[in-house]
């Protein structure tokens, strides 16, 4: 972050200003991404005139960068209605798309309505590979030629390479590819659960020897040394941080209208069907007590070596049961960036193994029950990290 | 003598105020600048209609304590520069809003 935009950031915190909001337009898709959290029926989408008056309040309220982003925002035929309105509002816009349905035209419409960047997520070099994620035949070949289309209009592309099991060994090939189309790339390490909770989908999260490789890569994290260095343990300064921008500065609407802290932080905050935006923003109890929380309040993380440089969510602490706890996740990141286990996988690891549960799980896995098997797998690993 | 100029803001732009600022960004550079108060003023008043010298007497003269010599040559490079990172036009000439409207199609 430069050092203009954490003034303007702070002075928006100062303010109460919600300096950005990630708005998804429909959860609706054309790919089935086997790590998507989403559910992808329609459960009563927001209007193009509704959408146009969350605009316009959003501007009013001091919204400056606006994510728009779904499932597919092609999906949704007034997508381009919206876009313009948008603009009109001078919002700093960023798309989120996979990019299928871009064409020509589209791209022609997206570089006159001076969309600051569209991303693309790319999870992997090789079409079968790709494919496969998103189980959608030809979807790279479309969505390469998408990212060419843009980049012809000098339209600023993030390729987005998300990390699972099944393209563990590609993101090295997709960096080469970004390069190869001019384009900037970027690698989410992390399996998020779904929006409802379930967790299932966090079979897909690499283990701990995949993500040290991760970190320990050069081109990816800079100077490896600084990267990994050891945590000191957080200050009297450190223990009055923020957790991020969610809620604080930053929001997440969803298609119909629902108001959370942020897009992986699924806390209802409101609905804009129901209150104004700014009342939502500004008098919400759950926003409040987002807001309130500083790493002070944290039991466990204001304990651990790694609370002053933890990237901890607390979405996902939310998700896991308690916003003012860890993020296991994040715990399992810092480990395999430092070596140094968090307070929270030092408790997790010691009782298990003193109470043998992974004998149990492996006695349950031998039931003929496919799915219960593969679960007691990645159970056994979690706990042997 | 300082040519009559006047002054549009460019359609391929973000902005917003903050507080007694704004934030400023092209598109095309993804370049943030920010404007102080007064440029904020001055920025508020652009229509693409008014000559930036009436701006500068009406708006920023009536609010601060400043000669309209001196507002005018600060405002001359504030919008020139503003100019230069394609964040506004400027022209001889009243700016018509038909010519800076989004040229999108249908």
């Amino acid at each position: 972050m430069s050092a203009l935009v954490a003034e303007m950031v702070a002075k928006a915190l100062k303010l109460n200003i919600p300096l950005s909001v990630h708005l998804d337009l429909t959860y609706r898709c054309n790919e089935r991404c086997i790590h998507c959290y989403l559910d992808h029926s329609d459960h009563g989408e927001m209007t193009t005139a509704e959408i146009k008056d969350l605009l316009d309040q959003m501007a009013d309220a001091g919204v400056f960068y606006l994510t728009i982003s779904g499932g597919e925002i092609m999906m949704r035929h007034d997508f381009f209605e919206i876009l313009e309105h948008a603009r009109k509002r001078t919002f700093s816009i960023k798309l989120k798309t996979n990019g299928i349905l871009i064409r020509k035209k589209e791209a022609d419409r997206i570089k006159a309505l001076g969309v600051e960047s569209v991303q693309i997520s790319i999870y992997s070099h090789v079409p079968e590979v790709h494919d496969a994620i998103t189980k959608l035949p030809g979807s790279l070949r479309q969505s390469i030629e998408a990212i060419r289309r843009l980049r012809a209009h000098g339209i600023h592309v993030i390729m987005a390479n998300v990390l699972m099991v099944h393209n563990a060994a590609d993101y090295s090939g997709v960096r080469a590819l970004a390069a190869e189309l001019d384009a900037k790339f970027i690698l989410d390490p992390t399996i998020t659960p779904m929006m409802d909770g379930d967790r299932s989908i966090l079979n897909l999260n690499v283990d701990e020897a995949a993500l040290r490789k991760v970190f320990r890569n050069e081109a990816l994290v800079g100077n490896v040394e600084e990267f990994c260095a050891p945590p000191t343990g957080p200050d009297e300064d450190a223990l009055e941080m923020l957790p991020c921008s969610a809620g604080h500065t930053a929001c997440y609407v969803s298609p119909y209208g629902d108001v959370y802290p942020c897009v992986q932080f699924p806390l209802p905050s409101g609905n804009v069907r129901n209150m104004k935006f700014v009342d939502i923003w500004r008098d919400s109890p759950q926003l409040k007590e987002v807001r309130s929380i500083t790493l002070r309040d944290m039991p466990s993380c204001s304990k651990c070596t790694h609370g002053a440089t933890c990237t901890r969510c607390p979405g996902l602490a939310f998700l896991e049961g308690n916003m003012r706890g860890p993020s296991t996740q994040d715990c399992e990141k810092s480990y395999a960036r430092t070596g140094i286990p968090s307070e929270n996988l030092k408790g997790r690891r010691e009782p298990r193994q003193s109470l043998g549960l992974l004998k149990l799980v492996q006695i349950q896995s031998v039931q003929p029950v496919a799915r219960n098997c593969a679960e007691a797998v990645t159970e056994n690993s979690a706990v042997n990290r | 003598m300082i040519e009559q100029r006047y002054v549009a803001r460019s359609t391929a732009i973000a902005a917003r105020g903050l507080g007694d600022e704004t934030m400023v960004m092209s598109a095309s550079s993804s370049t943030l600048f920010t404007l102080d108060e007064v440029a904020t003023v001055i920025w508020k008043a652009i229509d693409g209609a008014t000559p930036l010298e009436e701006i500068v007497t009406k708006t920023v003269c009536e609010q601060y304590d400043i000669t309209p010599e001196v507002a005018l040559k600060d405002a001359e490079i504030l919008v020139k520069g503003l100019a230069e990172q394609g964040l506004l036009l400027l022209s001889e000439k009243p700016i018509p809003q038909s010519s800076i409207s989004l040229k999108v199609n249908p």
